[in-house]
Parts: structure tokens; sequence; C-alpha cells
């Protein structure tokens, strides 16, 4: 049921899995050398547009079709590395990371080659130092072995890669605001277009991929993108590796092929419900998600396209499983008070939205809801996000404000007796609020 | 040059200056230098990096403010942050929270009057399925539950290790991690910085 890709030498050599000589001992690297002799750059973006590989750090957009909007002629361009995972639920980037650097990096370096780029940036989160450590080791022996640096295995092709720490903001995982960052400025994202394949980091050409999404160049470049294209259906092809959290046995991170149902994801990846007891909802995606529940989602696939059709999304992939005793008003105010705390400011909807969103259910939660709270929470979603429809209309730069919406929208559809119940008062409805 | 760094924060500005294209970019590992040297990232650690990086001290401090890793105010010896995001909450991270605010007699976001002792909540961690999840000095522990988060505090006070490293807390208070973490890491934290030898703020095996 689960697969193994990126995942293979961390299970395999648990003690060692991090360092050169245990990588190149399984087989690192060779991609690299033979890339390098006898492939062109542009076969290798080649083999890596026919992967149909879409990104794995939320937005699931394809990566070779990212990469074909780099304008042809602009130099230097920059290849940026996105290890700001701070999704609430997600924890996959963080084990690629400390346990498979060199993974990584040998994907930078065939990515870098591909694209034309000299100059890497690896962006990992101020929370993640042994994540850092890990890395900035593996590219430490790298240079020493001749991978990185001026005339890489003696083909001509230079490259350097330099890690750079974020210090706490969840928004920094935003592409543009992660280039902002970067450029030594306030985390703040940037209005799109122009993007940052034509204008990124210090205004040139910039790709900014996830961590996974890299970490599966190797493979890729090394069997053909064909053979990772027929990995599992064609629009979510490739493995993936989800980060299960919550109330299960056995949370961890799981590589999959999608298709699999959430039912064998939940119940036999992920072990069952924790005692037990029963399954209320799921974050199928990342915090930004909205919710999922037994009775209309459990027999249904989890791939890229399923989960969109039934109005939710993939994200980063972290599945977070809600048992029977979980307060949804409870879960709710935890994953807005996340997006009110981390909502960088520039936007008014999204500002001022989750802070207000924020401080209604608080108060539901400490039992001084008012009747109209329930219209109240609609009506300041719908400011945020216009008809609270998905994917989500935008009033904002980025999609931060709107992701508040989901876990109130979420709540309100499948739980709103539940939520009733913990207001005192006779509850009434939208229209009666709306009339005064 | 700011003179009065010590001369290997003076060679690693340097060093992190050059990296980057443009020089502007060293702003954000250039504050966790100079809050190394100033136990906080002070008024004059901001004037510092602006001098380095040819920015503003205003320039600067628009950044330090936007990041909740450079603390502005004095911060313990030890920083103990509880991830409270939606994983831990589910699992138990309030009480593990309040466990540690009874054990400390600070609340969140307060410092123990010695100055050892600062408790925070944070934002999600990365840490979900090693739920609940705390960290000192941004090194991390799994699966830690309340009556552990009590005899972490004891130990930190106890023990005052001078170098904080993750395995070894997660040996003696942690329960199930996220994934199998490994190898032993041989450098740990030395102040509340997230331990990165490129910025000087790790320490060795002990």
């Amino acid at each position: 049921m689960t697969s193994n890709i990126l995942l293979a030498r961390m299970e395999a050599h648990p003690s060692d899995s991090n360092t050169l000589a245990r990588y190149v001992d399984t087989g690192g690297y060779a991609t690299l050398r033979k890339t390098l002799k006898s492939m062109t750059p542009d076969e290798v973006t080649t083999e890596v547009k026919a992967s149909n590989i879409r990104g794995r750090g939320g937005a699931s957009f394809p990566t070779g079709v990212k990469w074909g909007f780099l304008p042809p002629d602009t130099r230097p361009r920059y290849l940026v590395v996105n290890g700001d995972e701070s999704e609430p639920g997600t924890f996959k980037d963080r084990m690629l990371l400390e346990r498979d650097p060199h993974q990584l990096l040998e994907g930078i370096i065939l990515s870098a080659y591909a694209l034309d780029v000299h100059e890497a940036f690896v962006y990992i989160r101020g929370e993640y130092p042994k994540p850092a450590r890990r890395l900035q080791r593996a590219i430490d022996e790298a240079y020493e072995a001749g991978y990185l640096g001026g005339n890489i295995l003696g083909s001509g092709f230079d490259l350097d890669v330099v890690v750079h720490l974020g210090a706490g903001a969840y928004i920094c995982g935003e592409e543009t605001a992660l280039l902002s960052s970067l450029e030594g400025r306030r985390g703040e994202p940037r209005l799109k277009p122009p993007f940052p394949a034509v204008e990124g980091l210090y205004s040139k050409p910039t790709i900014v991929n996830n961590v996974e999404t890299i970490s599966n160049v190797p493979w890729i470049v090394e069997n053909g993108g064909a053979k990772y294209a027929a990995i599992g259906p064609e629009t979510s092809s490739g493995t993936r590796v989800m980060s299960l959290s919550g109330h299960l046995k056995k949370p961890g991170d799981y590589e999959v092929v999608a298709g699999i149902t959430w039912r064998e994801l939940i119940y036999e990846v992920g072990g069952g419900i924790l005692d037990d007891r029963e399954l209320k909802a799921w974050v199928p995606g990342g915090a930004s998600a909205p919710w999922f529940v037994p009775s209309e989602h459990l027999d249904t696939p989890v791939t890229i396209d399923d989960i969109a059709k039934q109005g939710s999304m993939i994200g980063s992939g972290a599945v977070i499983v809600m048992d029977e005793s979980t307060n949804v008003v409870g879960a709710a105010h935890r994953l807005v008070r996340f997006f009110s705390h981390e909502s960088c400011g520039q936007c008014t909807p999204c500002r001022e939205g989750t802070t207000w969103l924020e401080r209604i259910l608080l108060r539901i939660l400490d039992g001084y809801g008012r009747p109209e709270d329930l219209g109240l929470l609609l009506d300041v979603s719908d400011n945020i996000s216009p008809g609270l429809t998905w994917p989500p209309a935008m009033t904002t730069i980025c999609p931060l404000g709107p992701s508040s919406t989901a876990p109130v929208v979420s709540m309100m559809k499948y739980f709103r007796d539940e939520v009733e119940a913990m207001i005192p008062g006779a509850p009434i409805t939208i229209e009666e609020v709306s009339r005064g | 040059m700011i003179s009065h760094w010590s001369t290997e924060n003076q060679e690693r500005a340097s060093e992190l200056l050059e990296q980057y294209p443009e020089k502007r970019s060293a702003v954000m590992p250039l504050l966790y230098i100079a809050a190394l040297e100033h136990g906080h990232v002070t008024d004059d650690a901001m004037r510092e990096v602006a001098e380095l990086t040819g920015l503003t001290s205003a320039q600067v401090q628009a950044v330090a403010s936007f990041y909740t890793m450079y603390k502005r105010e004095p911060v313990g010896r030890y920083l103990v942050s509880v991830c409270t995001s939606i994983s831990c909450y589910l699992r138990g991270a309030d009480a593990v929270l309040e466990a540690i605010e009874d054990e400390t007699g600070v609340l969140d976001g307060e410092t123990t009057p010695d100055g050892m002792i600062s408790v925070e909540h944070v934002e999600c961690s990365g840490a979900c399925g090693g739920a609940p999840a705390v960290s000192v000095n941004w090194e991390l522990i799994e699966g830690l539950e309340p009556d552990k988060a009590r005899d972490l505090i004891k130990w930190l006070r106890d023990a005052e290790p001078s170098v904080i490293f993750g395995d070894e807390m997660q040996m003696l208070f942690g329960g199930n991690p996220s994934f199998d973490w490994g190898p032993k890491e041989t450098e740990g934290a030395i102040a509340a910085l997230p331990a990165f030898a490129p910025y000087g703020t790790v320490g060795g095996e002990r």
C-alpha cells in the first residue's frame, strides 16, 4: 500500500542515510555523473516535463510547466528550493532534509543544470535547525567531493548552493513572500503577475520548487519521465509523501501512490483511530484545506483531481484526523488562530477577517457565544472570500486569508448543530440575522 | 566592521555578506548572529546589521519585527516553545503548556525572574506525527506528555546544560517521534536561537 522511491534509502539504512558515503554506496550521484556527460540541459527538462510531476508544496502546479515559463534569454536565473514547510500537519520535508539530504542535493544539481542556474538557495524554516544542519553538512561533503562548486565532475558546469534560515513566518512558504524574505525584506507576498519565473529573486527569473518535488528529480532523470508518469493516475503521477497526524494509531510520514482510498490511508496506513474511537472528520491536505467527513468521502480516491472535485485539496499532503471526541469549534478555532497569527497584515480582509473569526470562535468556546455569531462567522468569511466557493475567490494578494475560511465553512457545513449547541439561548437563522 | 563582535562572528558576517548576490539578503542570518552577541535583538544589534548591509536601522527593524524568532526583549537561557497548533492540540498540547506554566511558575510569553526559562506557545513546529511537541532553544522533543514536561523543566534547572541536544532530551523525556530520527546529532543549541554552524549558533558534542 505504501511505495518506495523517496524513502527507500532512509528505510534501508536508518543509521547513516544522510551521509555522502551511504548515498554514493546506494547509487547516489551516478545519475548526475551520467547526465553531465551524456545529456543536454534540454533533455533533462524534457524528462521532468514528461514525468507530469506536480508541485508537492501545496498548489500542485505542474513542475515542467513552471520551468517552461522562464524567459529564454535573461540571465542570471536562480533556483530556490522551498523548505519553509509550515502548513500545520506537514512534516515531510523535515524528514527528507534530515534523512536524505543528498537526494535533494542531487535533485538541485540536476535541476540547476537543466535550467542553466549557477546559484541555488534552499530556504528552510527557522524552527528547523536540525534539517538545516544535515543539509549544510551534505553540501559541505558535496563540495569536497566535487559535486558542487566550479567545473562539477569535470563537466564545466558550476553551481553554488546556499542554505538560508527563516525566522518563524508561515507566510514565507508562499513563493513570492519567500523571495521577499530571501532578499532581506519582510516576508510579504507580492502581486502575481509577474510570476517568479519571469521576475523573481532580485527581479531575475527564478524557479521556486518544494523540497519533495526536487527530491524526485534524480529518480525521474535516472528512470525517465515516462516511467514516473506511469506510476498512479495520469494527473496525479508518482508517489507522494503524506504526513498523517491527529487521532491515529500510527501517525507518521508515508509514501503512497495516488488512487488509494481515504479508508485505506486512514485505517490501514495510519493504523486506524486511536483507542478504536469513531472517525469524525479529517483535513485532507493541510490546515488550508476544507474538511472531509466519513459519510461522504471515506471511500473516494486520494488523487489531486478527485479531492479538488469534491471541494478540497491535497495541498501539502498533510492529513489531520479528528475522532468523535473532537470539539469542532475548538479545532476550527485552533486552525483559524494559526492563520490570524500568520497573516502578514498587508490585505485588510485577511488581517481583520482572520482576527474577527478567531475572536468569535473563542467566545463560542468560552460559552459567551451569541446567537448571531453563526451568521457572523459566515458573513466575515464571505468578506474574506466572496461566495465561499472552491477554489476560493480572492480579495487578497495571496491565498492565506481565503484559506482561513476553510475550517469555518467546513465546521458550519457538517457540524452546525454542534456549534449551535455551544451557544446559550435559542439559535436563530442567518435570514433572521440579516433582517436585523 | 563592528569591532566588538567576536572575531569569529565578524568573519562569519563577512562570509555571509559575500554568499548572496546582494548584501541585503544577509539581514536575516546577521540578525541571528547579532542576537547571539547581545542576548537578543537590541536596538544596537539592529544598527550594526544596518551598517553591515548598507540599510537604515528602520529597514532592519522592519525585518526584525516581522519574524517571531527575532526576540526584541530579553529571553531566558532556555526558551521553551510549546506547539499548540491543530495536530498537537488534538493530542493534548494545552495540558503540556499548562504543566510547563505550572512547573516554571510563569505564564505563556513570560520569563522566570531568574532569567533561566522563557515559556511560549508557538504555531506548528512540523512535528505533527509526534504530537505533542515542545522545543528548547529550537531543539525538538516529540511525544512529550505533561508529566515528562515537568521533568524536562526540572532537568533544565538542575542540569543547566550548556548545549541543548535534541537527541538527549528526546531520550530522557520524549515519546513517539514523527519518524525515526536516524543518527545522533553532534551539534546542539548554545542559546535561544536555531543552532546552525554557519551562523555560529551551535555547540559541539559533550
